[in-house]
């Protein structure tokens, strides 16, 4: 049998993920990535700098272009409309064909438009691809009020995007704080204020109804039911993403919300995998959700899924949760389990810095007093420690002698262990001294 | 402060400080023309600079929350290589070439006394060490100018961020008064003494001079007294022993970015151009043999220097020391490169130029900084999201995010450890700090997260 034909949709972290390491571990497969957004892979995550002036187009990519012939993986930019799943082809809108032994599916997502009457008018717009990117510099140009509809990450960061530019903002969210399904109260509230610091409107509660056109075919304002008629020239639609999968639903792929895979990522079609924003597990990984839209996730089942393709079957098994955002300002970083509402027999301890900026919460078990999950604003803690701390299933106290260890702050910067400490030990009734850093411990 | 005052700031303090410095750098090119001023107006000149710098920066970013401040950076013409970079860049090296070649042109005299620009310096010179100023002075007074003023807007800048803050100001003191106060009263009170190098940082080989026949006699002179003798053993000490260990401990950057005057000007006044700098595996490879010729060109030039100073020689398998070996290192490296490509080309190029590319100084702290030092950029496991904010924003020219989508260490020659990836990073992915060499390079790095995943981080 000749080298395997290895055909990648998507070159996005997940596809392109997948075909690095594919090629790290095999020098023979063909590999071939398609993609019809860009022909190189670009970091999706750097489009906000793109647009504020910070970086430039060409930064956004991680790999210099010619990295991609030097290690043979075959670019195609191009649009899959349909897969033969029978004859292991793929069908592409300009009407050529290519056949696979191996078909990876990494479609990513699209923006969640809920059939909001003038949803499509011009100056209407989400924020994921980079043709989202040039049309929001297009759209953009000139104007002094926009409004952003849905408060999750992409929200706030088109928030800030705007920002740079001056445009005014009025940022409608619908529950009853920001990012009010993740963020527990004091860290919503923190964030909140930084937001509005910002000069950015928040209307909480309140729900976009109807985007309204100017005599031109473009958005003139947008009508809310509890703040009335909003004039503004541009309208961002941040309301979370969806599964990028409409021209499979009616194929033989087995799909629900996602392409519904199992934990090999193999979906029900023999030959052919999904990964990342577009694949939904059948049973969820053991405490994870059954869709986990960021880009570490895309990263390490790329990881996963170039072992299982190179021979050796590989589960996918993520290991404690992690990730991280900044708000503006204020970076935020999250390990372990912390959720929105306090469960059922957890406890929690949150500090939080007198100027209104800096805040960590921890989580943990309330009778055993197990850690399990942490929340920073502010402050940077070290992934590696915390990702050990939780697997081995270190106390809450074990944690808070060890915080200076755990801190990734820059150097000469202040540390904030004592003062958490004090305020620790008075909330439980502890004595609990905090330890000087100590690099064997880090590194044992 | 309210914001009502915060924006008043930005709307008046950023064009009156323009305005001031505007004036500063109008009445330096009146006497830059030959026009003869009156002294007053020289103090007028300095305190115009200086102070407009100042308030420039503080009233560009007071009124701002505090946080990374790179908007539109790439939008504007001075920071993207438009017109006005290429008006600066070629003010600033018409400036250097007149300084090295044609100080004549800035009113330097064979006989008789000075005239323009230099002359008009001369109030200050004769005030700080008694004596008419020389083209150096000048240059030396306008460069402290810059990285006081301009250090004070990093600062501004920068004010969340402590490591920023003392670096700066760390900088700042060792060039206003190692480098330009106390070099400059001592000329004054040890007027007997022959010239020597009295800035106790500016070490072999940086400092190219130091060995010739000329220093070290000047050193070792009667007249250099005791003081002469201390200044010859800290030259020597500074370079085999100081600069090894301290770099050993921290890294090189307690040098490039902490104390050296060609760091304290690119960190200063050359922070606005910081992400020019060419990211390409190309110019690193150009920079490995560039950096590395250079280190190699001065010892050689040093090394036949010194058979010429103890073997009495003025020439070297025939040919004349001064004519073959001194001159063209000075006109080449000490001037062409160091100063007319390394600053003035700032606005094209980016702010370390030198640096990167030239510096011998640098490339004997990198090669100690690369096989044998604790210093280290260390990743944060798997939470890099490869924005490209830190490559973007190295001034070395490092692909920062390169390592760091990798879960890999930065253990780097050529980094200066300026922090400034650290600080741009969204992430928090990115800590300079100094540990154990164990565990410093990570080779095969484990992108956490994942139970069972291990990289090869060898090839792709
Ligand atoms: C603005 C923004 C900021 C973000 N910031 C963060 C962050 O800070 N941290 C984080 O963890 N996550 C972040 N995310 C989410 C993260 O970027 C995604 O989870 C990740 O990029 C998904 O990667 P993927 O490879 O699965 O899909 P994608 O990157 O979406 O790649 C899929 C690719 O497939 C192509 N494709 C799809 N269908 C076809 C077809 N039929 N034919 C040809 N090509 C096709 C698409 O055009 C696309 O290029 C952010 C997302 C956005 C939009
Ligand atoms: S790697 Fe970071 S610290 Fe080193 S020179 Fe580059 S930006 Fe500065
Ligand atoms: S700035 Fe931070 S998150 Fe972005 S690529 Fe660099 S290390 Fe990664």
């Amino acid at each position: 049998m000749g080298a395997k034909r290895i055909v990648i949709i998507g070159n996005g972290i997940s596809g392109i993920t997948t075909a690095r390491n594919v090629r790290k571990r095999n020098a023979e497969a063909q590999i071939v990535v398609v993609s019809s957004e860009t022909k190189y892979f670009f970091s999706r995550t750097a489009l906000m700098y793109a647009y504020m002036g910070h970086m430039k187009k060409e930064h956004m990519k991680p790999y210099e272009d010619g990295f991609w012939a030097k290690n043979r993986i075959e670019l195609c930019f191009a649009h899959v409309n349909s897969i033969d799943f029978e004859e292991q082809k793929l069908n592409f809108s300009n009407g050529k064909q290519t056949n696979y032994d191996k078909l990876v599916l990494a479609l990513g997502s699209t923006p969640n438009k809920f059939g909001w009457p003038g949803q499509d008018l011009k100056g209407v717009q989400g924020l994921y691809s980079f043709n989202d990117l040039e049309s929001m510099e297009e759209n953009t140009v000139g104007i002094k009020k926009a409004v952003i509809v849905g408060g999750g990450l992409i929200g706030v960061e088109m928030a800030e995007m705007l920002r740079s530019r001056k445009i005014e903002v009025d940022f409608l969210v619908r529950e009853k704080r920001f990012w009010g399904n993740v963020l527990p109260i004091e860290e919503g509230k923190l964030i909140q204020r930084h937001i509005n610091e910002h000069h950015v409107n928040l209307l909480l509660e309140t729900n976009l109804e109807e985007i309204i056109s100017d005599e031109n075919g473009r958005v003139r304002a947008v009508k809310t039911d509890t703040h009335g008629e909003i004039e503004c020239q541009f309208v961002g639609l941040t309301a979370g993403v969806s599964p990028n999968i409409k021209f499979l639903k009616d194929s033989e792929l087995e799909t629900d919300r996602g392409i519904l895979v199992n934990e090999f990522l193999e979906t029900n079609q023999p030959n052919v995998y999904a990964l990342g924003d577009c694949a939904q597990f059948k049973t969820a990984p053991k405490g994870r959700r059954n869709i986990e839209q960021v880009w570490y996730t895309g990263r390490m089942m790329g990881e996963v899924l170039a072992k299982t393709l190179t021979g050796s079957k590989t589960e996918y098994k993520p290991g404690n949760w992690f990730n991280s955002a900044k708000f503006f300002d204020i970076e935020y970083q999250t390990y372990g389990t912390v959720t929105a509402n306090l469960e059922e027999g957890h406890s929690q301890f949150y500090w939080e810095h007198n100027n209104g900026k800096i805040g960590i919460k921890f989580v943990f078990d309330s009778d055993s007093r197990r850690f399990i999950g942490i929340n920073t604003f502010g402050v940077r803690m070290r992934h590696e420690l915390f990702d050990k701390w939780l697997t081995q299933g270190q106390s809450i106290d074990f944690i808070m002698e060890h915080l200076e260890d755990a801190n990734f702050d820059p150097e000469l910067y202040k540390s904030y262990g004592t003062e958490i400490l004090k305020s620790y030990n008075s909330e439980f009734n502890k004595n609990i001294k905090i330890k000087k850093k100590s690099w064997s411990r880090i590194f044992s | 402060m309210s914001l009502a005052s915060n924006q008043n700031l930005n709307t008046l303090g950023v064009p009156i400080g323009l305005g001031l410095s505007f004036v500063g750098l109008v009445i330096l090119a009146l006497s830059w023309m030959g026009i003869a001023l009156p002294s007053i107006l020289l103090w007028v000149c300095l305190v115009a600079l200086l102070f407009g710098m100042m308030v420039f920066g503080v009233s560009t970013y007071a009124g701002e929350t505090e946080g990374i401040k790179n908007n539109g950076i790439w939008h504007k013409s001075l920071t993207n290589k438009g017109m006005l970079a290429w008006v600066s860049g070629v003010v600033i090296t018409g400036f250097y070439v007149e300084l090295y070649w044609f100080p004549e042109l800035l009113g330097l005299s064979a006989e008789g006394a000075n005239t323009g620009l230099i002359a008009f310096f001369d109030p200050l010179s004769f005030a700080l060490k008694g004596s008419a100023a020389s083209q150096w002075f000048v240059y030396g007074t306008l460069y402290t100018i810059a990285i006081v003023g301009l250090g004070v807007k990093f600062i501004v800048k920068y004010r969340h961020n402590r490591y920023q803050f003392w670096r700066t100001l760390s900088v700042m003191v060792a060039q206003l008064f190692l480098a330009y106060f106390i070099p400059e009263i001592m000329e004054g009170m040890y007027q007997e003494q022959p010239y020597f190098a009295k800035d106790l940082k500016y070490f072999w080989p940086l400092n190219y001079y130091f060995f010739e026949d000329w220093h070290i006699n000047n050193m070792t002179s009667e007249a250099g007294g005791s003081m002469g003798m201390f200044y010859l053993v800290w030259g020597i000490v500074g370079f085999t022993t100081l600069t090894p260990i301290i770099t050993y401990f921290v890294g090189k950057r307690w040098y490039c970015s902490w104390v050296c005057g060609c760091g304290g000007l690119a960190e200063t006044a050359g922070d606005p151009f910081r992400h020019l700098s060419d990211k390409s595996i190309k110019s690193w490879k150009l920079e490995r043999w560039l950096i590395h010729g250079v280190l190699l060109y001065i010892v050689v030039v040093t090394a036949v220097v010194l058979y010429g100073y103890f073997s009495g020689q003025g020439s070297f398998m025939g040919m004349d020391i001064y004519t073959y070996f001194r001159k063209p290192y000075a006109f080449l490296i000490g001037a062409a490169f160091s100063g007319v490509v390394g600053v003035g080309f700032y606005p094209l190029l980016g702010n370390r130029v030198w640096c990167r590319f030239g510096c011998p100084m640098a490339a004997y702290m990198g090669i100690v900084q690369r096989f044998k030092s604790r210093f280290r950029i260390t990743t944060n496991g798997g939470q890099c999201i490869s924005c490209g904010n830190c490559s973007t924003y190295c001034e070395q020219g490092i692909d920062v995010r390169s390592y760091a989508q990798k879960g890999q260490n930065i253990v780097r020659a050529s980094c200066v450890g300026c922090g400034v990836c650290s600080a741009v990073c969204p992430r928090g992915v990115l800590k300079l700090e100094n540990g154990p060499e164990e565990n410093r390079v990570s080779d095969n790095p484990i992108l956490i997260g994942h139970e069972q995943t291990k990289l090869n981080s060898d090839v792709i």
